[in-house]
C-alpha cells in the first residue's frame, strides 16, 4: 500500500508504547474546578457569572463576545468561589472562574441532544457548535465555529478528519479513534454538512494502523475514504496533512479555505458529535499524561478545569527526580512551572521528565539541517540571523510569518541552537511592525 | 499561589536530535584517520613533525585567541581546530620546514577563522586559507616535492607530482604520466595526505555514510571536472590525460570530499550546493587545463567559498504555498 506523505520533516523517538494499549480512564473532577475563560484561540470569553453563585455542570459561564472566540461552560456543578485571575498554562495568569464541586453533577436542565442530528441545517449545525464552545482539540484551540462558515466564494470539497497525532509520546488520539469510532464518523459527516463538502478523508499515520482498519471497517456506507500515512513529523500540520492527502498547497498566508479543504481533529469530530446527538458543551476532554517523570502513564477522560495536580497525583504522581513540565507534545508543548494550572480544552498531554537539562549552544556551522527538514521549505538559521540582529523585514520577506513553530529545526540542529524561539520573536515583532504600519 | 522553581522552563521543541556540533567534528576527523595512516607510512617522520607541529599551533592560537575573545576555553575542544590542523597538514609538501607549518597554522585559526568571529562565522576554509598564505608567501618551498617512499629520484631536487609532470614535462606524450594505480595507492609524490586516493575514499564513505557532508558537493565537484577534462582528453588524447587521472591526481579527492564540503564555507540550499560544487569543479579543470599552474584545487575552493554567502541568498528555497512565477 503506498503511504502518503510531505516533504522533508523529522522522525523523533515515539515513545508511545507506554500509553497506547492503555484505554481511556475516566477521572473523577476534584473538589475544586478552575476553568479559564480564555482557553482557546482568539478573544477571551465574557464571565457570566460571580462569585456566590449555584451553577450546573454544562451550564455557560463564559460567552464569546466575538467570532474569533468560544464560549466556556461548567464542568461540575457547585458553587462559585471566585471569578479572578489564576495561573494559566499560557504562562500567565488569565480571568476564570473557580467552582466548588458539589460531587452530584447535575446537569444544566436546557442541555438536550437533536434526535436526528443529520437533518440539521448548516446554520443549526454551526450554531450549535458554537454554543457548545468547541475548539480545535488537536493543541492550537481554534474555534471550530469559524472553521465551519467557509466564505461564500470559497467551496469546500473535501474535509480532512486528521488522525495523525504525529507528536511523539501523546496517544489520546489514538485511544479516541480506537474507543469512539462511531463518533467520530458521524461528527465529521456533520461538518461535511455545515459546509457542503462531498467527502471525508480520515488521514491515520502508519503506527497506528489498527486505528485505520477500525476507520475502514466502520466507514462502510458514508462519503468516507480512509488514508493511511506516513509515521513522520508533522505529518498533522494542517498544510502538510493537506500537501500529504491532496497535493494541494495553501497559498502563502492563507487558510485550508483557499484550497477548498476543511481540517479537523479526532477529538474535534467527537466533540461535534457529543453536542449535537447529547446536547453536551465541551467540558471534557481526553488527554495523556505520561514521560519518565510520571509514575503510572495514562491515557485520562478528564474535566476541563482539573489541576494538573490532582490528574497527576492519579496517574502514581510524580517521580523522583522530575524537573521538567509540559501541556501538549514534546515537539510543541509548553513548558510549565507549577502543577497547579487546570487542563484546558487545548490539553492535549501533560508530560513530566526526570533530569532534563539545558544543553549546551555552540555557534551555527551552517550545516543546512534546519534547511534540510523545515516542513514549509524556509531556512531558519537565516531567520534566526536576522531577528537576532533586528533585520525585522528582511525577516519578513525570508518567510518568518511562514512558520508553523513545528520544531523540526531546533529538533534537527546539531549546535542546539533555540531556532523556535528566536522566529517566534520575529514573528511578534514583525506582526506588531505590520499592525503598526496598517494603522 | 502555589509556584513551583523547581521546574525547567524552556521553548519548544523539547526533544533534540542526539547529534551535535563536536560528533559533527569529530566524526570528520575520524574520517581522516586513513588519509593521516597513509601519509605516515609514505613520508614517515616528516609527515609526523607536520602533523605535530600543525595541530599545536592550531590548538595553541584558537586557545589565545578563546581568550583574547572571552570565549569558553572548552570549544577548544570542539574539534574544529583539530580539523584545520589535519587538513593544513595533510595539503602541506612532505619536505615544508617546520616554522612554515607553524606560520601557515597561525594565519589558519587567525586570519581564517577568528578575524570573522570564531566558528561558524568564517566565509573561507581556514585550513586552505592558511596554505593559500603559504603557497604566495613562500612559493618554492610549497612547490618542492620529496618522494614517496619506495620511489629513489634520480635528483631529489626536481622530483615532480604527476600534475607537474603532467603540466610541465608533456608526461602524456613522453609516456611517463603516474599509473593509476599508483594515484590509487598514494605512491606518488605530493601533499602528504592528497596522494592516497584510496585511504581517502575510505574516510568519505564514512562522512556519507554518517551523512556529516553533503553528497551533492563531490558529485558536482567530480562530475563537473570529469566532463571538463573528459572533453580535452577525447578531443586530444596524446596530450591530455584522462578523466581518472584528474581526478585520482593532486587534491581533488581530498578537496572535493573533505575542504569544499565543510559546512560553514559551503551552501545552505541544496541548489546552492549544486552551483558550487559546479563551480569548483570546473575552475580546477580550467586552471589545470588552461591556465599556468598543475595544481588549482585550493584556489577553486577559495574563490567559490566568496561566492556562497551571494549563493545562500539566491537559492533561498520555495516556501510551501508560495508562487514564484508572478
Amino acid at each position: 500500500m503506498k503511504k502518503k506523505s510531505f516533504p522533508r520533516g523529522v522522525h523523533p523517538a515515539e515513545y508511545k508504547t507506554r500509553t497506547r494499549d492503555h484505554a481511556i480512564e475516566t477521572i473523577a473532577p476534584p473538589e475544586k474546578v478552575i476553568i479559564p475563560l480564555h482557553q482557546h484561540f482568539g478573544g477571551p470569553a465574557a464571565a457570566l457569572v460571580k462569585k456566590g453563585d449555584e451553577i450546573y455542570m454544562g451550564q455557560k459561564i463564559g460567552e464569546a463576545k466575538s467570532l474569533f472566540s468560544a464560549n466556556v461552560h461548567s464542568s461540575v456543578s457547585g458553587k462559585v468561589l471566585a471569578v479572578d485571575g489564576f495561573q494559566h498554562p499560557l504562562g500567565k495568569p488569565i480571568p476564570a472562574v473557580t467552582i466548588a464541586n458539589d460531587g452530584e453533577d447535575r446537569l444544566f436542565p436546557e442541555t438536550q441532544g437533536h434526535e436526528d442530528p443529520f437533518a440539521l441545517t448548516p446554520d443549526a449545525i454551526r450554531t450549535l457548535v458554537r454554543e457548545a464552545g468547541i475548539v480545535g482539540m488537536g493543541g492550537a484551540a481554534f474555534p471550530t465555529a469559524v472553521k465551519l462558515t467557509p466564505p461564500k466564494d470559497k467551496p469546500i470539497d473535501t474535509i480532512i478528519i486528521n488522525g495523525c497525532e504525529c507528536e511523539p509520546v501523546l496517544t489520546a488520539d489514538y485511544r479516541i479513534m480506537l474507543e469512539y469510532p462511531e463518533e467520530i464518523i458521524k461528527g465529521a459527516e456533520l461538518v461535511r454538512i455545515a459546509t457542503g463538502a462531498d467527502r471525508i478523508i480520515i488521514g491515520v499515520e502508519d503506527n497506528k494502523t489498527d486505528a485505520y482498519t477500525l476507520f475502514q471497517t466502520k466507514s462502510k456506507g458514508w462519503p468516507i475514504e480512509v488514508s493511511l500515512l506516513k509515521t513522520k513529523y508533522p505529518q498533522g500540520a494542517e498544510k502538510n496533512l493537506i500537501s500529504a492527502l491532496l497535493k494541494r498547497e495553501v497559498p502563502r498566508g492563507g487558510l485550508p479555505f483557499d484550497v477548498g479543504i476543511v481540517v479537523q481533529n479526532v477529538g474535534t469530530a467527537k466533540a461535534i458529535w457529543d453536542a449535537a446527538a447529547h446536547g453536551t458543551p465541551l467540558m471534557a476532554r481526553v488527554l495523556t499524561v505520561s514521560g519518565s517523570g510520571i509514575a503510572e502513564p495514562k491515557n485520562l477522560m478528564a474535566r476541563i478545569g482539573t489541576p494538573f495536580q490532582h490528574a497527576i497525583d492519579f496517574c502514581g504522581g510524580l517521580k523522583e527526580g522530575t524537573n521538567m513540565l509540559v501541556m501538549g507534545g514534546p515537539m510543541m508543548g509548553l513548558a510549565q512551572w507549577t502543577t497547579a494550572v487546570p487542563i484546558i480544552k487545548g490539553t492535549s498531554g501533560i508530560l513530566a521528565w526526570k533530569e532534563a537539562e539545558f544543553v549546551q549552544e555552540f555557534n551555527c556551522i551552517r550545516c543546512g539541517r534546519c534547511v534540510d527538514h523545515c516542513p514549509m521549505g524556509l531556512v531558519p538559521t537565516q531567520l534566526m540571523k536576522l531577528v537576532k540582529y533586528e533585520q525585522l523585514e528582511s525577516a519578513e520577506s525570508w518567510g518568518v510569518l511562514d512558520c508553523v513553530e513545528c520544531g523540526c529545526c531546533q529538533y534537527s540542529c546539531p549546535a542546539k541552537i533555540p531556532l523556535v524561539h528566536w522566529i517566534r520573536l520575529g514573528k511578534n515583532q514583525v506582526s506588531s511592525l505590520k499592525r503598526k504600519k496598517s494603522s | 499561589m502555589m509556584t513551583d522553581p523547581r521546574y525547567l522552563i524552556k521553548s519548544s521543541p523539547h526533544f533534540s536530535d542526539k547529534d551535535s556540533v563536536p560528533k559533527i567534528m569529530y566524526t570528520v576527523i575520524l574520517s581522516l584517520i586513513p588519509a593521516v595512516l597513509a601519509s605516515l607510512y609514505y613520508f614517515r617522520l616528516q609527515a609526523l613533525l607536520l602533523y605535530l607541529f600543525s595541530l599545536a599551533a592550531c590548538l595553541a592560537t584558537e586557545a589565545v585567541f578563546l581568550k583574547a575573545r572571552k570565549k569558553p576555553l572548552h570549544s577548544l575542544w570542539d574539534g574544529s581546530a583539530i580539523i584545520t590542523a589535519l587538513l593544513l597538514a595533510m595539503t602541506l609538501p612532505p619536505s615544508l620546514s617546520l616554522e612554515l607549518v607553524v606560520i601557515g597554522a597561525v594565519v589558519s585559526i587567525a586570519l581564517g577563522k577568528h578575524v570573522f568571529g570564531g566558528l561558524g562565522n568564517n566565509i573561507f576554509n581556514p585550513a586552505l586559507v592558511g596554505r593559500a598564505f603559504l603557497q604566495i608567501a613562500f612559493p618554492v618551498s610549497m612547490t618542492t616535492w620529496a618522494p614517496p617512499l619506495g620511489k629513489i629520484p634520480v635528483d631529489l631536487a626536481t622530483y615532480a607530482t604527476p600534475l607537474g609532470k603532467l603540466k610541465f614535462e608533456d608526461a602524456v606524450a613522453q609516456g611517463s604520466l603516474s599509473s593509476i594505480q599508483d594515484l590509487f595507492w598514494g605512491n606518488v609524490g605530493g601533499c602528504i595526505g592528497e596522494t592516497s586516493a584510496l585511504a581517502l575514499l575510505i574516510g568519505a564513505a564514512f562522512l556519507l555514510y554518517r551523512r556529516a557532508i553533503d553528497w551533492r558537493i563531490p558529485a558536482g565537484v567530480l562530475g563537473t571536472l570529469a566532463l571538463f577534462t573528459g572533453i580535452f582528453w577525447l578531443a586530444g588524447p596524446d596530450k591530455n590525460a584522462s578523466p581518472l587521472f584528474h581526478i585520482l591526481a593532486g587534491g581533488v579527492i581530498i578537496g572535493a570530499f573533505f575542504m569544499a564540503t565543510d559546512m560553514v564555507t559551503s551552501p545552505i540550499s541544496p541548489l546552492g550546493s549544486w552551483i558550487y560544487a559546479v563551480g569548483i569543479g570546473l575552475l580546477v579543470g580550467v586552471i589545470r587545463l588552461l591556465g599556468g599552474f598543475p595544481e588549482g584545487v585550493m584556489f577553486s575552493i577559495l574563490f567559490m567559498n566568496a561566492f556562497v554567502p551571494l549563493l545562500n541568498r539566491y537559492t533561498r528555497p520555495r516556501i510551501l504555498g508560495e508562487r514564484r512565477s508572478q
